[in-house]
């Protein structure tokens, strides 16, 4: 298929183009619901998306693209990606991109309008940083320049398989694999997340997060539906998992994420986000992104049982340090 | 058919001894059995399926901490009809427990032994499926109650489908990894397929059954029973059980600076 007849075939796709302004439009739809009366909301979900979490700084406070706009930023990014390597020579033979559905410009559930997920702050980016989180990340950063290649207990919690830095809350989406099961009883909503196998189990008696329960990866949270709206909110994270867009820098205890997600048409929940967290943020920040249905099933994903990586990382890294030592009589850099 | 509805009578009939009348159990508005909690085994079968005595742990220096209890077999038949050449390899799996178990890598472990590693696990019943959630390695599994098939693919966890027969929950498993059973180095291959079948008793009480088959390893099918007890205390609950940082000791210790140098002849450090 040629890169023209492709990129016409993209934008034939935007013609159902969604935003969130347009999302659960459609008069005639009902909404789906258990046996019980919930909305149903119970199915496989993606959150794969092309919108960046922060916003290019030259778009300013303007929330959404024009539908030309998308259009034009769609056609430069197949452009880009299309031309990085000539067809049939061996630079174009580790993988062509839009094999393998890894080209997303080519995917409607990907798009959208907005021109970032984060719309508070109005500019679309976290807000700054406390100073404690300044110099926490400085303080990791040193650390990590000096002791990352020590020993498996110094590598990154997603390299060690504890967790993946999208998994939230709040739910981020991922480079791949941002998939999502959700399964609904009266008394619990339970997403399974495919990275890295973690199930959140939220219980919906809309009790406070924080009672009879440990501080957890994951933070604890608790449930209630308010109207068609299920409201989580979650505290109690472990004061070890990062804070999104941070390493080196946890969740605090003090922290705390109102996550509302809304069914508002056949194919999509509409999720919005609050993240606040004093000792990391000078103030809170939201955003907004819908999960698309998709296909099931959903597969194991078996990040630590399969973990090569951190051998053969740990493995070179030893090999390289033992041959300097040979050589020079030295360890370490 | 005729025959499972019989079984599936007497034990309700059992039951109905044991804990009072069926009409007791709990149940969903569709009439099945309302199965979902928290539930957890409360015996010795993660140590081993078979009898066991108590004797010393594979961590002497842990003292009696990690002695191995005492416990009856949870097999019919008591023992596993293993083939000749199997039962050298559980002997030689047991010679490496501390650092071979899956358990003791945090791999996730597999059906049945989910079903009794020392750890509450929890049912959630849906208006379709049924999800099951384990506390150990933060495992989990969709039941299929219909779209049944061939696991497309094969995982650690295998893949579920279930049907109710009566009040019992039948689940057949199959696509699985190779594990292990218990501490003890039991184990099953690739070719194993399970059939676990959940019980009620009362709404406190589950009656579990798995039965076993793989040809590659034992001469005939075998089949193990226990009781799961449902875990009552206020605000029970799954915690993290995050455990691959509990397993790097064993499992990436030799890639240590200090180490990878002394294996080498070079000592650094101290």
């Amino acid at each position: 298929m040629s890169g023209n007849r492709l990129t016409k075939g993209i934008l034939a796709g935007l013609g159902v183009l969604l935003s969130a302004h347009s999302l659960g439009q459609n008069e005639t739809w009902q909404m789906p619901r258990t046996s019980w009366g919930d909305p149903l909301i119970q199915g496989y979900w993606t959150n794969s998306t092309m919108v960046p979490l922060q916003r290019p700084a030259a778009m300013g406070t303007r929330e959404f693209y024009t539908v030309e706009e998308l259009e034009e930023n769609l056609r430069r990014e197949f452009e880009d990606e299309y031309g990085e390597t000539e067809r049939g020579t061996a630079a174009d033979v580790h993988y062509q991109f839009d094999d393998y559905l890894m080209n997303r410009t080519a995917d409607s559930i990907t798009q959208n309008l907005r021109t970032s997920i984060i719309y508070d702050p109005p500019n679309g980016r976290y807000p700054p940083l406390t100073d404690t989180a300044i110099a926490a990340q400085e303080e990791y950063n040193t650390w990590r320049s000096e002791h990352q290649w020590d020993s498996a207990k110094t590598r990154s919690l997603s390299e060690r398989c504890l967790i993946w830095d999208q998994e939230g809350p709040p739910v981020l989406p991922l480079g791949y694999n941002s998939t999502y099961q959700f399964m609904q009883t009266e008394d619990f909503v339970i997403m399974q997340l495919e990275m890295i196998h973690d199930v959140r189990i939220i219980p919906l008696d809309g009790g406070d997060p924080a009672e009879n329960s440990l501080p957890q990866w994951l933070g604890n949270s608790r449930g209630h539906w308010e109207g068609d709206t299920l409201v989580v909110e979650t505290t109690g994270y472990s004061g070890r998992t990062n804070a999104p867009g941070l390493r080196g820098v946890p969740m605090s205890s003090e922290a705390h994420v109102v996550e509302r997600f809304t069914r508002v048409d056949e194919n999509s929940i509409d999720y919005q986000f609050t993240v606040t967290d004093p000792n990391v943020w000078q103030a809170s920040w939201s955003g907004n992104y819908p999960f698309r249905e998709i296909e099931g099933p959903m597969f194991e994903y078996a990040c630590h049982e399969g973990n090569y990586g951190i051998v053969n990382i740990l493995s070179g890294v030893r090999l390289e340090e033992f041959e300097a030592y040979q050589a020079t009589g030295k360890i370490g850099e | 058919m005729l025959k499972k509805y019989a079984i599936a009578a007497c034990m309700l009939l059992a039951a109905a001894v044991v804990q009072g009348q069926p009409g007791e159990l709990l149940r969903r508005a569709d009439g099945t059995p309302d199965i979902s909690g928290i539930w957890q085994a409360l015996n010795n079968a993660n140590w081993n399926l078979e009898a066991q005595v108590a004797e010393q742990g594979p961590v002497e220096s842990l003292g009696a901490i990690g002695a191995v209890p005492p416990g009856q077999s949870v097999i019919a038949g008591n023992e596993i009809p293993y083939k000749p050449e199997a039962a050298q390899q559980r002997e030689q799996n047991f010679a490496l427990r501390r650092t071979e178990d899956p358990e003791a890598r945090c791999f996730m472990p597999g059906i049945p032994r989910a079903t009794y590693m020392p750890q509450p696990f929890q049912i959630f019943q849906t208006d379709t499926d049924i999800m099951m959630a384990y506390q150990f390695a933060g495992a989990v599994r969709t039941v299929y109650m219909s779209n049944h098939m061939e696991a497309p693919i094969d995982s650690w966890m295998g893949w579920s489908n279930g049907r109710w027969e009566g009040d019992t929950l039948v689940i057949e498993v199959a696509g699985l990894n190779p594990n292990w059973l218990d501490r003890a180095g039991n184990f099953y291959t690739s070719t194993a397929r399970i059939t676990e079948r959940y019980t009620p008793l009362s709404p406190y009480h589950l009656q579990y059954e798995a039965t076993i088959e793989d040809p590659a390893v034992y001469e005939e099918p075998w089949a193990i029973s226990m009781p799961l007890y449902r875990r009552i205390e206020d605000g029970a609950r799954l915690y993290d059980f995050k455990c691959p940082e509990f397993a790097e000791e064993i499992m990436y210790n030799q890639l240590t600076r200090e180490n990878y140098f002394r294996e080498r002849g070079v000592y650094i450090g101290e």
